[in-house]
């Protein structure tokens, strides 16, 4: 009950968020827009590039042993350090974290730990209101986005610091509509050789969660990982495994129709998308390998860290006390 | 949990996953082949390269009026420009996933099974309405 109850209040969050976004379209917000425009910095063209190769390169192999979707530190890092409007940083965010799910969803299948049964009902109200989602993101002023992302970053640290896992979460009773779904499986969990087999609940609720989900994935082009996995498992009871495959399945569909709304708007510039794609998963094969090897703790602690400070540069960006 | 047992996923499952394994290599073969291609000079760009820091800070719109860069489908008639090229690969990575869900729609169907063969149905049209622009357009 206190995880459907920290979920609710996750959805409660989100509508919150929905509200302080259109209080905050302002006149002055539109005057801060074109004032926070990202310097000319004088570098040469191919300076940047390959820096954010690097940096992407870095956030690939710390994503993994943080548990961190690289889509998620992408947009805050690079839209907070580089030279790159917004509108682009969103555009390649929404791509890297793409690439990245497409890439792990084939694996994650096969071993039954992303579940298409499960994805695709979640997958097909996230994707249209992702679509709605990059369509307003594109439209609000560049500071009122800016500041929206700020609280959103601080947020995930937040439910980084807080939230609970609960690695096989106890499903007494699936619901009608989760029956009528087909939402239940099974898999072979890695660690201990045995047989899962698992079913959800609370699937009406989930589905109203995921639509708002949908809504910031297309906005701000993070993957939404690190909100899809506690809606999964600590609210409509998959196991965590499950829970984090799916996800992955889910982002894979609906960071697909966000992407192609910031295509249709010119809003990627490949010389920005593609070091970013390219560096992430080369970084993350690394991160992968040097799981056993990192100390996972100390990681996450350094990505919740880096995480707090983009979060709130973007927050007094957007609110034009940080230039 | 119950001592090990085979657990083997549904032929639905694993057709998606060889399709979208397919296409992801497909797309990111493409994306990588291609931007050497255009960061070498190898396919002259629309804007050129050295133009970028001057443009890559201004909101999309400004970024197309300063350029005339294409938007919408616009950039399939351009494809022999460097940077215009480089969408082919990010649109193979954007769209991969409607094949693969398109393919399920049949087996699906065989096995009584509408309801996936309705929700596969209604995802691919929800990625393919988001590519086709009808909803907000191009710039």
């Amino acid at each position: 009950m206190r995880q459907a109850a920290r979920c609710q209040a996750l959805g409660a969050a989100l509508s919150l968020l929905f509200l302080l976004l259109m209080l905050h379209s302002l006149p002055a917000a539109a005057q801060a827009s074109a004032a926070s425009l990202p310097p000319d910095t004088g570098m040469p063209w191919w300076f940047w590039p390959l820096a954010l190769f690097c940096t992407c390169f870095l956030m690939g192999i710390v994503a993994v042993p943080a548990g961190i979707g690289g889509g998620t530190l992408f947009v805050p890092i690079v839209g907070g350090f580089f030279p790159f409007h917004l509108d682009f940083v969103r555009g390649a965010g929404l791509l890297v974290a793409l690439a990245s799910a497409l890439a792990a969803a084939p694996m994650l299948l096969r071993g039954g730990l992303g579940s298409l049964r499960l994805a695709l009902p979640l997958a097909v109200l996230a994707s249209t209101s992702s679509i709605f989602g990059a369509l307003l993101g594109l439209a609000l002023p560049v500071s009122l986005v800016q500041t929206a992302l700020g609280v959103i970053v601080l947020g995930i640290v937040a439910l980084m610091l807080v939230a609970k896992k609960s690695e096989f979460p106890v499903v007494q009773q699936p619901d009608a509509l989760g029956t009528a779904l087909a939402m239940h499986g099974v898999f072979i969990d890695g660690a201990t050789g045995k047989r899962v087999d698992w079913q959800v609940h609370r699937t009406p609720l989930g589905l109203v969660i995921f639509l708002g989900i949908g809504v910031l994935a297309g906005m701000f082009g993070i993957g939404a990982g690190w909100a899809n996995v506690p809606a999964l498992n600590l609210l409509m009871g998959a196991p965590l495994k499950v829970a984090a495959g799916t996800s992955g399945l889910v982002l894979s569909l609906v960071d697909s129709a966000a992407a192609w709304v910031y295509i249709n708007k010119g809003a990627v510039l490949p010389m920005i998308a593609v070091p970013s794609v390219v560096g992430m998963m080369l970084g993350a094969k690394i991160g992968a390998r040097l799981l056993n090897v990192l100390k996972a703790s100390v990681v996450r602690k350094l990505v919740i860290g880096v995480l707090l400070f983009a979060g709130a540069r973007a927050l007094l960006k957007g609110l034009g006390l940080w230039m | 949990m119950t001592p090990s047992a085979p657990a083997s996923q549904s032929a639905e499952q694993l057709l998606y996953a060889r399709w979208l394994e397919w296409g992801t290599r497909l797309g990111l073969v493409a994306l990588v082949a291609l931007f050497a291609l255009y960061a070498s000079g190898g396919l002259t760009p629309q804007v050129p390269l050295d133009q970028l820091p001057k443009l890559w800070n201004q909101p999309v719109a400004e970024y197309l009026r300063a350029t005339g860069a294409p938007s919408g489908w616009s950039w399939l008639q351009r494809l022999h420009q460097g940077d215009v090229a480089n969408l082919l690969g990010i649109a193979i990575m954007a769209g991969c996933s409607v094949p693969c869900l398109l393919a399920l729609i049949p087996l699906a169907l065989r096995r009584g099974d509408r309801l996936l063969a309705a929700l596969c149905l209604a995802e691919a049209a929800v990625v393919v309405l988001a590519a086709s622009g009808l909803i907000g357009g191009a710039h």
